[in-house]
């Protein structure tokens, strides 16, 4: 049985708070304008150029999954 | 799929295999088979004149002025209208033209021979920058350049290389590439080139000085001179690799300023069309974006080998030019491209990125799987006729385009 060395809650605030108290640096994974934002207030940050695959449409990834690549 | 994985080894063999020579000048008339009396060809996939944009119909009436068959544009606008020209576009006659790609009968258009294949594919001479006839302009300075260019220039091109025995391609742009070019917005290493390989044929083969002098100062103060040649290249690598089966590899992406489209080699001669996008980039002084046409040329043949936009990362200039960013953008617009393609090419190397090879050989499944569409560098056009160039920028091949090429690449795999 796996149990946890501390309760999840405690080890995310620990973790948060020195993510804060060191410079915040960003990789921002979706709406572009959240990167904009930060760059805009000199804060590190770099945007991941993503989409869903085959632009989330079903037929178009059905076809991709079967000639594959 | 094992046999779309061997075709598309197939076509990178033949884009790589590829030695394309510019072995001479002529008229359109004599270089293309079939170009006729009021045959006009066109930039992108086929357009009749009721969807032409502005730009392209300024240059089809500037065309017809020129051939004589209209007195005056506005004629040579009634005469389009009427039903009375044809209009094909360059690509079904082994053509390609920038932006709006004119060719007439009387046009000189540049040969390039793929030597490895047999194939040959023809280009207009570079008008140089601003209003010219291939951002729609279409006045008495326009079309006076054009008959230069008929009468003198070409000419002169052709005895020089004739006298050279043809100009090598590929190790220019392998030069140019180490220099700083990307062969679609930045072509002043290649020009520079191509004109050292070639000065002394034209001195040789010139008939008096003043000649000599004009054609040299044309192509040396022209630094987009050279993208005509390599368009030409371009078609004429790409040419052999249609018609692979089972090869989803794109053998031509090309815009007529209102659509966009892109042909596969599995799937042969067909287009996949989808409505243009507008450039982002940079204006030149007085104009902005609301005086700018959609994106529009064949000039994209450049990306389908694996040059403009997919090796920004060799040209840094060329990255402010377009208002694409800094070289540490450049880089990223290149890294990117290879994404969505299945090789590098050996002959062709950046050194900004250790020397690796330029993404080679679009593939519409991974443009899909990832949602990155091509990067084009590309000029913008002002939107109405006889205006010309009023800037330049980036733009992305609409993904529309892929999807339909996709679904018809699967049913000649069998595949629904």
């Amino acid at each position: 049985m796996w149990r946890a060395r501390r309760p999840f809650a405690e080890r995310d605030k620990v973790t948060a708070n020195e993510l804060l108290e060191a410079e915040v640096r960003v990789v921002n994974i979706g709406l572009q304008a959240f990167y904009l934002d930060l760059r805009a207030r000199n804060v590190a940050a770099v945007q991941v150029d993503w989409s869903p695959p085959a632009g989330g449409n079903p037929k178009i990834r059905d076809l991709l999954a079967k000639l594959g690549s | 799929m094992k046999e779309i994985e061997e075709a598309n080894r197939e076509a990178l063999r033949r884009i790589f295999d590829a030695e394309p020579v510019l072995i001479d000048v002529q008229a359109a008339a004599e270089a293309i088979p079939g170009l006729g009396e009021r045959v006009v060809l066109h930039a992108g996939p086929p357009i009749a004149w009721d969807r032409m944009c502005g730009p392209l119909r300024g240059a089809v009436a500037g065309a017809a002025v020129l051939e004589g068959w209209a007195r005056d544009l506005e004629a040579g606008d009634e005469l389009a209208a009427s039903g009375a020209i044809s209009f094909h576009p360059n690509h079904h006659f082994d053509a390609v033209g920038p932006m709006t790609g004119i060719i007439t009968a009387s046009m000189p258009v540049m040969v390039v021979e793929n030597r490895a294949f047999g194939n040959r594919a023809f280009c207009t001479l570079n008008e140089g920058l601003g209003k010219v006839m291939r951002f729609g302009g279409n006045d008495d300075e326009v079309l006076n350049r054009l008959r230069w260019l008929a009468a003198t220039l070409g000419p002169a091109l052709a005895a020089g290389l004739k006298y050279a025995g043809g100009l090598g391609l590929k190790q220019i742009v392998a030069r140019g590439l180490s220099m700083g070019d990307e062969m679609h917005q930045r072509n002043v290493a290649c020009t520079s080139l191509l004109l050292r390989e070639l000065a002394p044929a034209l001195a040789r083969t010139s008939r008096e000085a003043e000649t000599l002098g004009s054609v040299l100062e044309f192509i040396g103060g022209n630094d987009q001179f050279f993208l005509n040649v390599a368009m030409a290249m371009g078609k004429a690598i790409m040419d052999p690799v249609r018609n692979i089966h089972g090869s989803s590899v794109v053998t031509a992406m090309s815009r007529n300023g209102t659509d966009f489209g892109i042909r596969v080699s599995g799937t042969g001669d067909a287009w996949f069309t989808a409505p243009v996008e507008m450039p982002k980039g940079l204006y030149f002084p007085g104009f902005s974006e609301k005086d700018a046409n959609p994106d529009m040329g064949d000039s994209t043949i450049i990306e389908t080998i694996g040059l403009g936009g997919f090796a920004m990362a060799a040209s840094p200039a060329v990255a402010g030019f377009v208002g694409a960013g800094s070289a540490a953008d450049a880089l990223g617009y290149t890294r990117s491209m290879y994404e969505i393609t299945i090789g590098q090419n050996p002959d062709w190397t950046m050194p900004a990125l250790d020397f690796a090879g330029v993404p080679t050989g679009i593939d519409i499944r991974k443009v899909l799987e990832t949602g990155l569409a091509p990067t084009i560098n590309t000029g913008i056009a002002h939107r109405e006729p006889g205006v010309g160039q009023v800037g330049a920028g980036v733009v992305r091949a609409p993904v529309a385009c892929f999807e339909t090429a996709l679904v018809a690449f699967a049913e000649t795999m069998g595949v629904s």
